[in-house]
């Protein structure tokens, strides 16, 4: 049995090492291995909580701003602050812009060559590749000329010899399966992608000052709004924001769509492989009622647990039984032995590397091997993300969701079980980006609808000064980050951050096994991948991909003793 | 058959510029880093008979922030320079080579190009416990950086990571997270400071080197001048509000709706040495004053560590300026005098080792208080 090793993985945030047995041309056993940790949740001891959200916001920078979302909220919710309506649709006009920007990166910039052929694209012929980008959009750029003359460039810089970022890529690898000129959309859309991506984050530049990181506020937002003076939130910069909105819905509608519905036909193989784990879990958000109102998210919240569509199971992250982490594989130790699980308001860590020495060539994955902890829900090992998100919705009735997921699914004539899949992970990141294109302009709509009905209120400040809260108190702040559920539990004590724990999507996801021996989302989804040449791991990298990883933050330490504290606010 | 690399202006060229809009750029590229205008020829002069740069790029501990907000810089002409004009041979956010093949990628630019290729560094390296907090490819980054940078021809540490450890650099910095600059010797080293720092100012410093082939003009700390030698508070579009004591007195208030100064509510652009206030972010469209947050100082060192952000700055003893601010809100009638005596004061740079002195201080004796309670 051959043991393939691909480390780094790139085209993701972070550094992450994927090992994989390999029998008969298909992987039959894997592990996932966090190899960088920075130890955020030490750092972040002893601080005033109202900084909390700049820390953990640069957790990720690629994900920018879901941590100062989640963050904001668990004070916010230990504190007992109800923000202004305004301060919640600016939050979420932020959260729809960067889930814009996000998966259409995602696509084209850190998946598409997983399926796109560079090389073959210098193959096309314009007029073939003109005549099908016409036929699945009306996107203006799609002219033979258009096509040819960035075919002379790309011919240019293959003839180089001067490869840059696709150098030593897999071209010509029998799992492409693309013709010539759909190869050829792509890569004009990488281009243009590129250049895209960078308009709609100006939402952020707006609302918090600038892209990535921007600024959040415990309260409310940081921007005022004042419609007669130049230095606040305007007419010219709501209008700016609204134009913004509306060129990325057609970005989104006209290019990205269209190129997924084009490019899955070919991969549909791909709707039965790396399906794994049969559970899904999502926080849900996009609150249209206020944070504290569940049941009018956008995304609701909810458990699907085997693959049971007729049920949604209902998820509480301040309950102790149902979040918990393990590190039986991952190089912590617990002061109560290796195998227990804790809840993070009560999580315990130890740096223990015992791992190999480097340079090494093989992890010892009998025991640890990881900077993940290993998160279960009631015990269960969960697939977080756009499926997940996807499923619960469509799980929960939700009919906008449904009828997207069926429409989709009824032109590429695939049942609903395709969804479970590779394909349908990179369908349903597609899907949702629909609908939030849609949500976008009617959080901007209300906002301002609010306005002009006299309601400017950014901020609540009734809970700011220290001396307004209690002696201990602790929060969670739950909050869907693009690659899936994010949850940041807080405890403050003495006005001062006394623990802090973050469980992120890629901890769920890319987490070694827990003691029962059960596997977790990659590992899960990789075993019965086909790898034609285990020189090349293109199908690898597919199925990972598919998840989006985004390891930076999936990796931290936690304070070693849990506090027991009086007061707890649910949610 | 392999040809011999396009030059700058050959590569404009396929994409379909003209002379004219290559020459256009030449100048808007001349003006951008403060060349005079008999100077231009020599860089349409580079330009036209240079080929692309080898350039590898790391990742160690970081949140990749900086690739974000590198590939955020917005004249479009630049991101073109930027993709076609350097070869990026190596860089784990964006290539489409994975694990050996990557690997092979990055050592076949190091042995083909050695001591001429640039190497660009996101994220500190942690040292602590030889280095086993980050590993790419089965080697610590602690390894991989020295192996690279002793053939590098020069090396970019981008954003507050790799020019000053940052966010996991702060107290207690349990990996021993390090900047480059602590680690490599020998090869020229140029700190681009920020969380993340401002995409046009990373790609302006490529720039620099591609058109120059030599290093910008540097401060004390590493930093290019040309965006490091302002601070926030001297070039901020609120500073009048400042001298003439119109302060911000809660987030949201009738004066934050006016837009005035956000001195109170703990900005730091009096400390902090950037050019958000002169090129602002992702295209000029704004930057966190304008957007109504004080400046946290993300591009100074330690900067987690100088005390919570809505703290203002007079909270820091024997912090000459702020004190005489302080008194400016309370005391209007003399706001305009002491205002431009405090600015007089403020610009001193003997002034700014006070602060940094006062800032040191205050976090060794946080830390030993920290210390005193275990």
């Amino acid at each position: 049995m051959a043991r393939i090793v691909v480390d780094p993985i790139t085209r993701i945030e972070g550094h992450l090492r994927i090992e994989a047995e390999v029998q008969n041309g298909k992987i039959v056993n894997a592990y996932s291995s966090g190899t960088m940790v920075r130890g955020f949740e030490l750092i972040l001891k002893g601080r005033d909580p109202r900084d909390a959200w700049a820390f953990t916001e640069r957790a990720c920078g690629v994900c920018t701003t879901v941590h100062a979302l989640a963050s904001v909220r668990a004070v916010e919710n230990a504190l007992g602050i109800i923000i202004p309506p305004n301060a919640e649709l600016v939050r979420n006009l932020m959260f729809c812009a960067q889930y814009m920007q996000d998966h259409v990166v995602h696509f084209y910039h850190l998946h598409a060559l997983d399926w796109v052929d560079v090389v073959s694209a210098l193959k096309a012929d314009p007029n073939e590749t003109s005549r099908i980008a016409q036929s699945i959009s009306s996107w203006p750029k799609s002219s033979p000329k258009y096509f040819s003359d960035l075919q002379k460039r790309l011919t240019a810089f293959v003839n180089s010899g001067q490869l840059g970022i696709f150098a030593n890529g897999y071209w010509g690898h029998p799992a492409y399966k693309l013709p010539p000129e759909i190869n050829l959309i792509g890569v004009a859309h990488y281009l243009e992608a590129l250049e895209w991506q960078k308009e709609i984050v100006k939402v952020h530049t707006i609302f918090g000052g600038k892209n990535p990181h921007p600024n959040y506020l415990v309260g409310g937002a940081p921007c005022s709004v004042n419609i007669d003076e130049a230095n606040a939130i305007n007419s010219e910069r709501l209008a700016m924001v609204g134009q913004l909105l509306k060129d990325a819905k057609e970005f989104i509608n006209q290019v990205y769509i269209p190129d997924l519905l084009a490019v899955a036909p070919y991969y549909l193989d791909w709707a039965g492989i790396g399906g794994g784990l049969p559970n899904y879990l999502a926080y849900g958000d996009l609150p249209t009622n206020g944070y504290a109102d569940v049941a009018k998210f956008k995304f609701p919240r909810g458990a699907i647990l085997n693959r049971n569509l007729n049920e949604v199971l209902e998820v509480d992250g301040s309950d102790a039984e149902q979040v918990q982490e393990f590190i039986s594989h991952s190089w912590y130790e617990y002061s109560d032995g290796n195998d227990v699980g804790k809840h993070p308001w009560v999580g315990e860590t130890k740096l223990n590397y015992t791992g190999p020495k480097p340079p090494y060539e093989y992890l010892n994955v009998e025991e640890k091997y990881s900077w993940l902890k290993t998160p279960r829900w009631k015990g269960n090992p969960m697939e977080v993300g756009p499926l997940a998100r996807m499923l619960v919705a469509y799980a929960s009735g939700r009919k906008d969701v449904q009828e997207l997921v069926n429409s989709v699914l009824g032109k590429l004539g695939a049942p609903v079980t395709a969804l479970f899949s590779t394909l349908g992970r990179t369908a349903a990141r597609g899907l949702e980006t629909i609908l939030i294109a849609d949500w976008g302009l009617e959080f901007y709509d209300q906002l301002l609808a609010n306005i002009k009905n006299g309601d400017t209120r950014m901020f609540n400040k009734d809970k700011w000064e220290p001396d307004t809260w209690p002696g201990e108190a602790k929060g969670v702040g739950l909050s869907e980050a693009p690659r899936g559920a994010l949850a940041h539990w807080i405890v403050i004590k003495d006005k001062l951050i006394d623990n802090y724990q973050l469980v992120v999507p890629s901890t769920w996801n890319a987490s070694p096994r827990d003691p029962k021996g059960q596997l977790s989302a990659y590992e899960s989804a990789l075993i019965g991948t086909p790898v034609a040449n285990s020189e090349q791991p293109l199908e690898i990298l597919r199925t990972i991909h598919s998840f989006d990883p985004c390891l930076a933050c999936a990796v931290h330490l936690y304070d070693e003793k849990g506090t027991y504290v009086h007061q707890i606010q649910t949610f | 058959m392999v040809q011999k690399p396009l030059t700058i202006y050959e590569n404009m060229q396929m994409q379909g510029y003209s002379r004219r809009d290559f020459l256009k750029f030449a100048s808007w590229l001349a003006a951008f880093i403060g060349v005079e205008a008999s100077g231009l020829g020599s860089i349409v002069k580079a330009m036209e008979t240079k080929s692309r740069l080898p350039v590898v790029w790391f990742h160690f501990q970081e949140c990749t922030c900086c690739s974000e907000s590198f590939i955020r810089s917005s004249h479009p002409i630049v991101s073109d320079i930027i993709l076609d004009k350097i070869s990026l041979d190596y860089t784990e956010t964006l290539q489409a080579a994975a694990g050996h093949q990557a690997e092979a990628a990055l050592h076949e630019t190091m042995d083909k190009h050695k001591g001429e290729y640039l190497m660009l560094v996101e994220g500190s390296v942690p040292t602590e416990e030889d280095g086993i907090y980050c590993c790419i490819g089965g080697r610590t980054a602690l390894d991989i950086v020295k192996q690279a940078a002793a053939d590098a021809k020069a090396i970019v540490a981008w954003g507050s990571c790799a020019s000053n450890g940052c966010i996991q650099a702060a107290n207690p910095n349990p990996t021993g997270a390090t900047p480059i600059h602590k680690i490599v010797s020998g090869t020229p080293i140029i700190n681009v400071p920020g969380c993340p720092p401002i995409g046009e100012v990373m790609a302006g410093t490529i720039v620099h080197l591609l058109a120059f082939d030599r290093i910008p003009q540097l401060d004390g700390l590493g930093r290019p001048k040309a965006f490091y030698s302002r601070r926030v508070h001297d070039t901020c579009y609120r500073r009048p509000n400042y001298d003439a004591g119109l302060f911000v007195e809660s987030f949201d208030d009738e004066n934050a709706k006016r837009g005035y100064c956000l001195y109170k509510m703990g900005c730091r652009g009096p400390v902090t040495y950037n050019a958000c206030g002169v090129t602002r972010w992702n295209n000029g469209v704004s930057f966190p004053i304008q957007s109504g947050h004080g400046c946290i100082g993300c591009s100074e060192a330690n900067f987690w560590d100088n005390g919570p952000f809505y703290q203002h700055l007079a909270s820091f003893p024997g912090f000459g300026i702020e004190t005489t601010a302080d008194d400016i809100g309370v005391v209007l009638g003399v706001a305009t005098a002491a205002g431009i005596a405090a600015h007089a004061v403020s610009t001193n740079i003997r002034k700014k080792k006070l602060i940094n002195d006062e800032i040191e201080k205050n976090r060794i004796a946080k830390i030993e208080k920290e210390e005193g309670g275990l």
